[in-house]
């Protein structure tokens, strides 16, 4: 290969004690990427993360940064920096002399540190405060510093440890088209930490979702969304309809299923399947739509539950049987003069690529 | 009809605290007063006058005196200088160390001086130093002096430590610094209100310290309390007032400056 | 949840591994120079004494005899037991008992009072408890001893004002010495009782008097209860200094009011001259400090389970 991964991880685990909470990942992020490690708190994720900054051993497996092996290096000998969830800004330090940190450890004298410093400042917009103590700061201008201060040295990856779960949901949605801005302003390979699936979806190039010390899925957020590889994927991100099914007749990129309660069911998978396999088929609510006749194509019968009006979407619940539910969500806006009401006997339209087979 | 009632207020309580409060201060307010006193006897009034405080710095006793309060001093900022260095390594040990075989009973060992009684470790100290045949004297003193320091110096720090997140130490080695630089340009600076009250603490503690130093201090050689406490003795002289009167204020002077010293510590964490 | 995964209370590897060189100084000091000691301590309660201080290297128990028995003048009178020493031990638990409760009746509605002002006011509460502290412990007993004297202020104030005719005999008692450790370690019952209230939730008391409690009883069976390992610690901080104390008994006491760090202290720096009889007194006092400790962490590990 002639490009070099800028960081490859094989066989990669960790033990605390008896408990694992990284079992042998193995995957590599490429030069200039943007990468998303997303799953529920526990998963993992920040341990991987720690590991690869050289805050935590590794129990086995190797770690490579641009080919070299540096799971053995103590994390001031790796060119890896992190930016922590809590900032740790040092408290005792100016923004200056924080951002400037790095350089002063490496040697760097003192007009090359000033002018780079000069220059992270102007990038994160803070020029008017570079004398600032940080408990002077807001939580975004703290943020801010922290950026600055772990890209002053020019990493060759980024760390960042759920960075913006401290800051609140209006800074924070500022801050994503920021950050993405930064990256591709620096081009540093960015590895970003989240249990936030809005802010994965969002900024990423890639996106590895994570449970229980596992990877369950790399993808770009297109390919996470649309054809998740398992039930755990498909429930994680974004809303679903999880229906136990299995396989009668496979024709060609077609799978029909039979569903528990009987119904008949058209579906795609990325799995290799065969007949009388069962799984689960998962369907977006937003790809489900609601008619009151009955029309040509493949549709569900049911009878309208509750609806839950939900600012832009209204959301319903349709009662295929007794047992079995589903929602559906629907814009107001393509909502106007249709009126639905409890009890209402409706027709589900489900597009050709809207249920999406999983394997068990 | 009873009233509605505070659960935060009893009656009486403000009273015992006033009177708590008087009788912490009643005795000193009494030495302060007459070691202004002009008369020569201690106990009539004969008019305001700084007699005795000439006494203490130009009198008969005075060189005793200044060679005692010297030796105090010395004793104390070494001991407190030691110690504090020895307590701020072991507070970093004890609370980054993890969890490792034997913590509690490190915890045991660094707390001994102050859990064995004063009188203890004054016959323990001595009878050591008399079986090795280690010459008393201000060494002798001052070795004793640093083992008392050490867990009176060692709580604040900690305590302070356990204040500070892990996550400074990582972002300093994640930015470069190695285990010394981390240390030096970022943990002591933070550490820093904890580690001065913890050598505040210890140099007082030295300072205070009559009944080890009466032990291990071999002849002729004084400290301030052995000094006062020899003349106490034959007893109470107005000139020992003074003297007393000056230790005290010099007291007070240091609790105020730990004070305000803690007050910036507190500012400083504050950091959210 | 993972090890710390996704708090900021992780476990920084930076001192990790340097962990022992870090500790050694302190063990070593320590070790040497006070473990050390206390073990040869014990070696010399067991061994003969010499004239004038010092010990001869010959095994005996003569010391700890002493302690309990009499055997009259040449030592040759079947034995009987010793009331002497013992009643001196005796005293003391008396004396730092008393002085304890006197602290703990003083010093909790102190903490009290302090814990429950304004943010503002409580510091300067505080800082007027914590002076005295600070203050050489040798003066504030001798301000004690120049307060109570029988031609001292305080039966002049109170001849003055016909309290009284003739002054109060109160220095050289044991009333005197149990004020003494009162007035030493009054600071040491507030302070750490102050620490307890500071954590203490005071809607656990509107709770109770919402329940029909009365004031007192909330007291006694809400927050008493609750601060307990705070009132228990500050006794202890009282009891063990006083059980132990020298400068009070020595200079506020009299004979008939020795002490057990009068009694040591004779043995090596006063007339009796006696080491290993100083030494197995110092362990039979360590011994006691050391029960009480052990009683102490038992109680606070049980209040953690």
């Amino acid at each position: 290969m002639a490009i070099k991964d800028a960081i490859s991880l094989e066989g990669v685990r960790k033990d605390f004690g008896d408990f694992t909470a990284i079992s042998n990942v193995t995957f590599d992020i490429a030069d200039n990427e943007f990468f998303t490690l997303l799953g529920p708190s526990g998963c993992g994720k920040t341990t991987l993360l720690r590991m690869i900054a050289g805050f935590e051993e590794t129990s086995a497996g190797k770690i490579k940064l641009y080919g070299d092996i540096i799971e053995n290096l103590p994390p001031n000998k790796r060119p890896i920096n992190t930016v922590f969830q809590n900032y740790a800004l040092f408290p005792h330090m100016t923004v200056k002399e924080n951002i400037g940190f790095s350089l002063k450890m490496l040697g760097w004298s003192k007009s090359d540190i000033n002018d780079r410093v000069a220059e992270m400042v102007a990038m994160v917009k803070l020029e008017e405060f570079t004398d600032r103590k940080p408990s002077q700061l807001s939580g975004g201008q703290q943020q801010r510093v922290a950026l600055a201060r772990a890209m002053a040295s020019k990493p060759k990856l980024l760390l960042l440890d759920e960075p913006l779960s401290a800051l609140d949901l209006k800074l924070r949605k500022e801050m994503r088209s920021e950050l993405k801005r930064l990256q591709r302003d620096t081009g540093i390979t960015f590895i970003f930490v989240t249990h936030d699936q809005e802010e994965a979806l969002s900024m990423s190039d890639r996106i590895a979702v994570m449970s229980s010390g596992k990877v369950q899925q790399i993808g770009n957020p297109s390919e996470i969304y649309d054809t998740p590889a398992n039930r755990f994927v498909a429930d994680f991100i974004g809303e679903a309809n999880l229906l136990n099914a299995t396989i009668q007749k496979i024709d060609g990129e077609k799978i029909i299923c039979r569903l528990q309660s009987g119904q008949i069911l058209t579906s795609k998978s990325s799995s290799k399947v065969n007949v009388g396999q069962s799984g689960t088929i998962s369907i977006r609510p937003e790809k489900l739509i609601i008619k009151k006749q009955n029309f040509k194509g493949q549709y569900l019968e049911g009878k309208l539950g509750q609806s839950t009006y939900i600012g832009t979407d209204t959301q319903f619940e349709i009662l295929l049987d007794k047992e079995l539910s589903l929602t559906v969500r629907m814009q107001n806006s393509s909502l106007t003069s249709e009126n639905y009401k409890n009890g209402d006997q409706v027709f589900l339209s489900i597009a050709d690529d809207a249920a999406w087979f999983l394997l068990d | 009809m009873e009233k509605a009632f505070n659960v935060k207020q009893y009656n009486g309580f403000y009273f015992i605290t006033c009177l708590c409060l008087f009788i912490l201060y009643a005795p000193l307010l009494i030495v302060m007063i007459y070691s202004f006193n002009d008369s020569l006897s201690i106990t009539r009034w004969g008019g305001m006058s700084l007699r005795w405080y000439y006494e203490v710095f130009y009198g008969l006793e005075s060189e005793k005196f200044k060679l005692a309060a010297w030796n105090s001093l010395i004793i104390a900022l070494m001991a407190a200088t030691i110690a504090t260095i020895v307590a701020t390594a072991a507070s970093i040990g004890m609370v980054r160390g993890g969890h490792f075989k034997g913590k509690s009973a490190s915890f045991g060992l660094i707390s001994l001086p102050i859990m064995v009684p004063e009188i203890v470790t004054a016959v323990a100290t001595l009878i050591f130093f008399s079986a090795i045949s280690f010459k008393l004297g201000v060494l002798s003193i001052l070795v004793a002096h640093i083992v008392f320091c050490i867990p009176f110096a060692y709580l604040p720090i900690s305590a302070r430590l356990q204040g500070i997140e892990a996550s400074y130490e990582e972002a300093a080695q994640d930015l470069y610094a190695n285990r010394w630089k981390t240390f030096w340009h970022v943990l002591m600076p933070i550490m820093g209100p904890g580690i001065i009250s913890g050598f505040l603490l210890g140099f007082i503690i030295s300072l205070d310290d009559f009944i080890i130093t009466n032990f291990v201090k071999g002849a002729g050689v004084e400290t301030l309390p052995t000094a006062i406490f020899g003349a106490v003795k034959q007893g109470i002289k107005p000139n020992i007032m003074a003297l007393s009167t000056l230790l005290l204020l010099f007291s007070v002077f240091l609790v105020t400056l730990s004070y305000f010293i803690g007050r910036k510590g507190n500012n400083l964490k504050t950091n959210k | 949840m993972a090890a710390g995964a996704g708090s900021g209370r992780t476990m920084s590897s930076t001192f990790l591994p340097v962990r022992f060189w870090l500790l050694m100084p302190s063990w070593l000091i320590i070790g040497f120079f006070l473990a050390l000691p206390v073990l040869l301590m014990l070696v010399y309660s067991f061994l003969t004494k010499e004239f004038r201080g010092g010990v001869i290297w010959e095994p005996t128990l003569a010391a700890y005899d002493q302690f309990l028995f009499d055997r009259g003048l040449f030592g040759d009178d079947p034995p009987q037991i010793e009331w002497k020493y013992i009643s001196i031990f005796l005293r003391s638990i008396f004396q730092a008992t008393g002085a304890t409760i006197l602290c703990l009746i003083i010093g909790f509605p102190t903490a009290f009072f302090i814990a429950t002002r304004n943010e503002n006011t409580k510091v300067i509460w505080l800082f007027l408890v914590t002076v005295p502290y600070w203050v050489n412990l040798l003066i504030r007993t001798v301000s004690m001893k120049f307060l109570i004297r029988d031609s001292g202020p305080l039966n002049e104030l109170l001849i003055t004002i016909g309290a009284i005719e003739t002054p109060l005999k109160l220095i050289n008692t044991n009333f005197a010495v149990q004020l003494g450790l009162f007035y030493s370690y009054l600071p040491f019952m507030v302070l750490p009782i102050y620490a307890a209230l500071e954590r203490y939730n005071f809607t656990f008391s509107e709770a109770a008097s919402d329940l029909y409690a009365p004031k007192w009883t909330i007291l006694r069976q809400i927050l008493i209860p609750i601060i307990k390992p705070g009132i228990i610690a500050g006794c202890i901080l009282v009891f063990v200094p006083s059980l132990g104390a020298f400068l009070a008994p020595d200079l506020l006491g009299g004979a008939k009011t020795f002490m057990i760090g009068s009694l040591i202290e004779d043995q090596f720096k006063g007339n009796a001259g006696n080491w290993p009889f100083g030494a197995a007194s110092s362990m039979i006092l360590l011994s006691l400090v050391m029960i009480v400790l052990i009683y102490y962490a038992r109680a606070q590990s049980k209040e953690q389970v």
